[in-house]
């Protein structure tokens, strides 16, 4: 007898429970408790009542499901839409595989006395510091002399594939947030959810729709995780726009469109850059995890470290991000600082 | 100069709230702006305005903080929409106007002077002074020599390549002017424009202001807290208090005779002599006078006499206008102009208000 037969009785629902076959397939309580010969309603006393869950709800009616039930339920929900889903999903995510694909192609074939000044040459462009272009220049070369150049180019390019995405469709979205209160409302919740899911729990519907061995899997993954402070920055950035400003603009008979890319963006802009930073540092958290995915880099190698006990390799590929990290939050903050200056407000 | 009626504002009101058109019609029944806030949760911005702006004139538009002032301005280039009431310009009602119609209202008809400059801080000093050429869609070459004469005429010439942050308060706002007087509009709308500077460059930006308005004739709608500046710019004096226009004239008129106890206090503080001109206490007489002391034009200040008459205030003056006598100035009633009029007591208040 369980502790919740009263219910059913009082409620004359006894038949309907028994109705239903009772040969449902026991759980795992149920199991120990008969190996241990107990009997189920042995203590029944107020003290070891227990919260009237599904599962003891079940012991006492059968006809209720249990709670696995319903994760089972859930799962077989997806994997029944699962197919429709990718049906959208595939085609509309296909560029995103060739875009990454693309990207270590060519930073790998390409030689690596290409590479390297291109890199630094790009880090002059964004930052105009010759001290910086140093300093990145001496990072690259130590990670190449110790053999983890091509890691390190594999992560760089994610990122760099991912960043750039979650900028093309971060801002934008950051825009029609700031302008419509209602849009705001409605994407805040979905952001907060975004950066409070712990990373692997989004993998694990990913790892349904896609296989392992698409580059999408983890470009999605990356997208998904590093694309939320890139879009609140701008929407915030837009908002903070000077009032009597957008006054002047509006004064002065400007059109929607040339408010938006004369004077919002622009002046959006320090926020903006600072949402990218971000974005960017929160892509190469995410492309170690994303290893467990088979996203090629620096993450292969912790996980070898992890998985074979490998101390050393592990340490060093995890200082190897390190490097790429500081590399990659000094660059972006200075040209930051570069956009902050020409504006001085 | 001409006179024709630029601006003709009717019947104006504008009430903030959820539902402002329920309470205007208590508004229309007589309620207060105190009222209207504790039973109806609604700001009476403004109540029942009636106003002609007058072309080629200064009209400065002058009340306490939170009278309405910037509310009133707004309505002009509808930057704010009334609740009521009627905007005419050149005859056409602005409220009918559609989206296109405004735009270009605001891009070639009116330009905007704003109290905290409002410059675009991310363009140089000559962009923002092109840049109502600039959103009409002419290029950099294009409004280039424009947008540079005008800086030369403001005093900033050589300041081009300047980013705002660079340049002083004052300086920020001469880039304001010259970039309402680049846009070639009709009309100046200037919403505290010199409020935010100290006073001696506020003097010089007031005498800019003149000396501009003596060779360009735009019509200016000029909106202060500040009754010296209003009396030294104003062709047409409007006074708000609460949202209402409680007077409005030529100013020596309203200095003369406030129609309001609101209107005495703000006059109550001013130095008369300087501001009051001959022209508004003379007696208006073409015939000869006995005992005449000099001559005097009648467009100068009280001060000016006084300092000329060596504090004999038993002298009489011929007043002349362009070499023809006009009237004739005695110093007795020159001293009494000097002593503010209690309206109330004597009742001007009374024939002024019916
Ligand atoms: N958007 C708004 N919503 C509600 N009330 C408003 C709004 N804008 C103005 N008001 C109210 O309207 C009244 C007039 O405001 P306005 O800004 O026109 O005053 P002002 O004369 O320009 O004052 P100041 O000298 O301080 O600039 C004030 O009581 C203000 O609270
Ligand atoms: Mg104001």
């Amino acid at each position: 007898m369980a502790s919740y037969d009263f219910i059913f009785d009082s409620l004359g629902l006894r038949e309907w429970c028994d109705g239903e076959s009772k040969s449902g397939p026991m759980t795992m309580d149920q199991l120990l408790g008969q190996a241990a010969g107990q009997d189920a309603d042995q203590g029944a006393s107020i003290w070891e009542l227990p919260f009237p869950s599904l599962d003891a709800l079940n012991e006492a009616c059968s006809a209720m499901p249990q709670t696995r039930n319903m994760t089972k339920g859930l799962e077989e929900g997806f994997l029944a839409v699962k197919d429709s889903l990718k049906f959208i999903l595939d085609p509309l995510t296909q560029p995103l595989s060739w875009l990454l694909d693309g990207a270590l192609y060519v930073s790998l074939s390409a030689p690596w006395w290409i590479v390297i000044p291109i890199l630094l040459g790009v880090v002059f462009a964004v930052t105009k510091s010759s001290k910086l272009v140093g300093f990145v220049a001496i990072c690259v070369f130590a990670l190449a002399f110790i053999d983890h150049y091509d890691y390190a180019m594999k992560t760089l390019s994610i990122i760099f594939v991912c960043a750039f995405l979650c900028v093309i469709l971060g801002v934008p979205i950051g825009i029609a947030m700031s302008r419509s209160d209602t849009m705001q409302r409605s994407t805040i919740p979905i952001l907060d959810m975004l950066q409070t899911l712990p990373p692997f729990v989004y993998l694990i519907p990913l790892i349904f729709l896609f296989s392992v061995t698409e580059s999408k899997l983890y470009g999605i993954a990356i997208i998904l995780y590093a694309i939320v402070p890139v879009i609140r920055l701008t929407d915030l950035g837009i908002r903070l726009v000077d009032k009597d400003v957008i006054e002047a603009a509006d004064a002065f008979g400007m059109s929607e469109r040339q408010k938006l890319f004369g004077v919002q963006i622009p002046l959006a802009l320090p926020n903006i850059m600072a949402g990218v930073n971000q974005t960017i540092m929160m892509s190469l958290a995410m492309v170690v995890i994303a290893s467990l995915v088979s996203a090629p880099g620096l993450g292969v190698l912790v996980l070898r470290g992890i998985r074979n006990l490998e101390l050393g390799v592990g340490l060093v590929a995890g200082l190897g991000i390190v490097l790429l990290a500081v590399i990659l939050d000094r660059v972006t903050k200075a040209s930051l600082a570069r956009i902050n200056a020409t504006q001085n407000q | 100069m001409t006179n024709d009626v630029k601006v003709s504002i009717r019947n104006l009101y504008k009430i903030f709230g959820s539902d402002p058109q329920a309470a205007l019609e208590d508004v229309r029944g007589g309620m207060t702006k105190p009222q209207l806030l504790e039973q109806r949760q609604h700001v009476l911005g403004l109540s029942d305005i009636n106003i002609d702006i007058r072309a080629g004139e200064i009209t400065v538009i002058m009340g306490l903080s939170g009278s309405g002032k910037s509310t009133l301005i707004r309505h002009l280039n509808r930057l704010i929409d009334p609740t009521a009431g009627e905007i005419r310009i050149d005859g056409a009602d602005i409220l009918a106007y559609g989206e296109e119609a405004l735009r270009q209202l605001r891009q070639e008809r009116m330009s905007m002077v704003f109290q905290k400059f409002a410059l675009l801080p991310h363009r140089t000093v000559l962009e923002n002074a092109g840049m109502s050429m600039a959103i009409r869609g002419y290029s950099r070459e294009e409004y280039e020599s424009e947008a540079n004469r005008w800086l030369d005429r403001v005093g900033l010439g050589g300041y081009g390549d300047h980013h705002p942050f660079q340049l002083s308060g004052g300086m920020q706002q001469r880039v304001g002017i010259a970039r309402a007087l680049t846009s070639n509009s009709e009309i100046m709308l200037m919403d505290e424009a010199f409020s935010a500077l100290d006073p001696l460059i506020r003097t010089d930006m007031q005498n800019l202001l003149l000396e501009l308005q003596n060779e360009l004739h735009k019509t200016i709608v000029f909106i202060t807290h500040d009754l010296d500046e209003a009396l030294k710019l104003a062709d047409h004096l409007v006074i708000l208090n609460d949202g209402q226009v409680i007077q409005q004239g030529e100013p020596q008129g309203i200095l003369l005779n406030p129609a309001d106890p609101y209107i005495e206090d703000f006059v109550s503080d001013i130095n008369r002599a300087r501001v009051l001109r001959v022209r508004s206490v003379m007696e208006a007489n073409e015939g000869e006078v006995d005992c005449i002391a000099g001559e005097v034009d009648h467009d100068d200040t009280l001060e000016h006499v006084i300092a000329k008459s060596r504090g004999d205030t038993s002298a009489s003056y011929r007043v002349m206008k362009d070499g023809n006598q006009v009237g004739v100035l005695d110093m007795q009633s020159l001293v009494r102009a000097l002593v503010p009029t209690h309206a109330a007591e004597n009742g001007v208040r009374a024939s002024m208000s019916d």
